[in-house]
């Protein structure tokens, strides 16, 4: 056996997008955007239900830190100063949060923003929606480290619904939507774990197919949510830790 | 977008973790632990209709080159054919990226465990002695372990000692024959950890660099790997958590017997094998692992140990142990001559 055997494990993966950290503070106007949305698109959910659980602010005044924010981030070029060597984007941000609405209150300031601080849609009705479905309780979450505890499985949640709806595309575009089907089913679903066997009558297939469809889907899954996490990280270093983080072992 | 409750937020982490072993001759069979750089399964190798373990690394490296070096390196520790190191049978690449190899599945107890079950120092000795010579096999491969420890000495079902994961094994530079063996820094074998502690059942917790290298377990890691100066480590290193190990084996405890019960093991020729291994200071203490292993075959043979100089007491004590049985003999013989000559004087 040789080393030339084997394919180097990083080989296996696209090429890194740009870390949207970088990108925020591009010179191309057009790649800023772009950054500002996915980094948008990840973190929005988590910092509005933040906003709304830690600094109890109604939903509309919530809506509108939660736009301010990302315009802040990219008005006051808060990215730049973001070390991954001193602290996790998630815990930076955070803490920006807080910064910002506590700046927010001793400004007075109430502004109403625009909402198109990025082109991606907000959909604060659902945020509420997640809100009272998870029946969550300030009251419920007094300690800072619960609050850190709650933001980071928020954003857990983000990542991983941005990492499905990815996957429901890419199943869609290659005619796999029976694939994606059996993936809800199996893996998505809160109910009760069903059996291969089961997902095999019901869509009348073979349990091989069962298997084979859902190793596909939760590889691809895997690499997509891998790759949003890598645009998400400052560092490589960053990335290897948070990567761990998030799929191996409970979110802390 | 669809809502995702915590529990499928879970069981997407736990389905992504699983790994895909399409396209490789192994069937995924029972989770078995989760370590600092991955997760342990058990499989069967369904070609040679057995059961291995499969360690997965749980996140795909970045570079390429890291990738390259890693896998190099688990070559280089698959080359170290010795009955007392886990074998490692395979290794490659899994379909998502991530790397895997596996090993001999090892059925048994680990050493601190087992150890409680042998009452005797003897038997506790040639338990270590077994180790010593596993590491000193890898030594002499150019291996540096750094993480031996007793969750890391596997005992299995016929007495055979096991020295596992080798996750933190470093290369070291030149040959074992003429000049000391230095590590080579860049050089770390299929290691990143996966969180900031990793506590284990023996109360070590494995120490983290800044820049995330896991460097051992405080109790068994050399004050130098503990300082980071990893440029300067040797096989002394490995050497001091020998020392600590042994202590172990006898007492219970890496840093010296603290009760009556756990000095019943203990003497003073013992105590002195395990101070000059655990040093403080490498210079002084064994510099190969052959030599700390002779000290201890030395006591268990009843000679005089180098690391301990002797009063006439303990020499005539030593001798009195070593050779009790034609003591006794001798002096049941005189006994007896001098009860028959009383006899016969009466």
């Amino acid at each position: 056996m040789n080393e030339e055997n084997f394919q180097p494990v990083g080989d296996r993966f696209p090429p890194t997008r740009r870390s949207v950290i970088e990108a925020v503070g591009s010179t191309d106007a057009e790649e800023r955007e772009r950054a500002l949305d996915r980094l948008c698109a990840a973190y929005w959910r988590p910092i509005y239900k933040y906003i709304r659980l830690h600094w109890n602010r109604p939903a509309e005044e919530a809506q509108d830190l939660t736009q301010g924010f990302f315009v802040e981030v990219l008005e006051r070029e808060l990215l730049r100063k973001f070390d991954s060597k001193k602290a996790r984007l998630r815990t930076y941000l955070r803490v920006c949060v807080d910064s910002f609405v506590s700046n927010e209150d001793k400004a007075g300031r109430r502004q109403k923003r625009g909402g198109n601080v990025a082109h991606v849609a907000l959909d604060f009705a659902a945020a509420e929606e997640e809100l009272g479905r998870a029946a969550m309780d300030p009251a419920a979450i007094p300690s800072p480290e619960s609050l850190e505890e709650f933001f980071e499985k928020e954003w857990l949640r983000s990542l991983f619904s941005l990492a499905v709806k990815e996957l429901r595309e890419l199943c869609n575009a290659r005619q796999r939507e029976k694939t994606f089907r059996l993936f809800e089913a199996y893996d998505l679903d809160g109910l009760e774990k069903i059996s291969y066997e089961q997902l095999a009558k019901d869509y009348a297939i073979a349990v091989t197919d069962v298997t084979n469809s859902l190793a596909w889907a939760r590889r691809e899954f895997r690499r997509i949510a891998l790759e949003r996490l890598r645009e998400l990280s400052g560092s490589d270093e960053e990335f290897q830790r948070e990567a761990r983080a998030t799929f191996g072992g409970k979110t802390k | 977008m669809k809502f995702l409750s915590d529990r499928a937020v879970e069981r997407l982490r736990e389905a992504a973790e699983i790994p895909d072993l399409t396209g490789t001759r192994y069937r995924l069979l029972e989770h078995v632990a989760r370590g600092g750089m991955g997760i342990v399964y058990a499989a069967e190798d369904e070609k040679l209709e057995r059961r291995v373990a499969l360690k997965v690394l749980d996140v795909p490296s970045a570079n390429a080159d890291v990738a390259n070096r890693l896998i190099r390196e688990a070559l280089v520790l698959a080359r170290l054919e010795h009955p007392g190191i886990v074998p490692v049978h395979d290794v490659g690449t899994l379909s998502d990226g991530r790397v895997f190899y596996t090993m001999k599945f090892v059925q048994g107890q680990r050493l601190d465990q087992y150890v409680d079950t042998v009452p005797s120092a003897t038997e506790r000795l040639r338990l270590f002695l077994r180790v010593c010579d596993a590491v000193g096999f890898a030594h002499a491969h150019g291996v540096l372990h750094r993480d031996l420890k007793p969750a890391n000495i596997m005992v299995g079902s016929f007495g055979e000692v096991l020295v596992m994961d080798w996750g933190l094994a470093k290369l070291l530079r030149g040959d074992a024959s003429d000049k000391p063996l230095m590590v080579d820094p860049e050089a770390t074998i299929l290691e990143k950890p996966k969180n900031a502690s990793d506590t284990t059942s023996t109360g070590g917790s494995r120490v983290v660099t800044g820049h995330g290298t896991v460097m051992g377990t405080p109790g068994y890691m050399s004050p130098e790997q503990a300082r980071g100066d990893v440029e300067h480590l040797d096989a002394r290193s490995d050497i001091f958590s020998l020392g600590a190990l042994l202590r172990f084996v006898l007492t219970q405890n890496p840093l010296g017997p603290a009760t009556a019960a756990q000095k019943q093991h203990m003497d003073k020729a013992l105590e002195a094998i395990c101070s000059k291994a655990a040093a403080p200071d490498p210079g002084g203490r064994y510099s190969t692992v052959s030599e700390l292993a002779l000290d201890v075959s030395r006591y268990l043979d009843g000679m005089a140990v180098a690391a301990h100089r002797e009063s006439l007491f303990e020499k005539l004590a030593r001798f009195y142990r070593r050779y009790r049985f034609f003591i006794l003999l001798i002096a049941a013989y005189l006994l007896m001559r001098v009860l028959i000559l009383l006899f016969m004087h009466r």
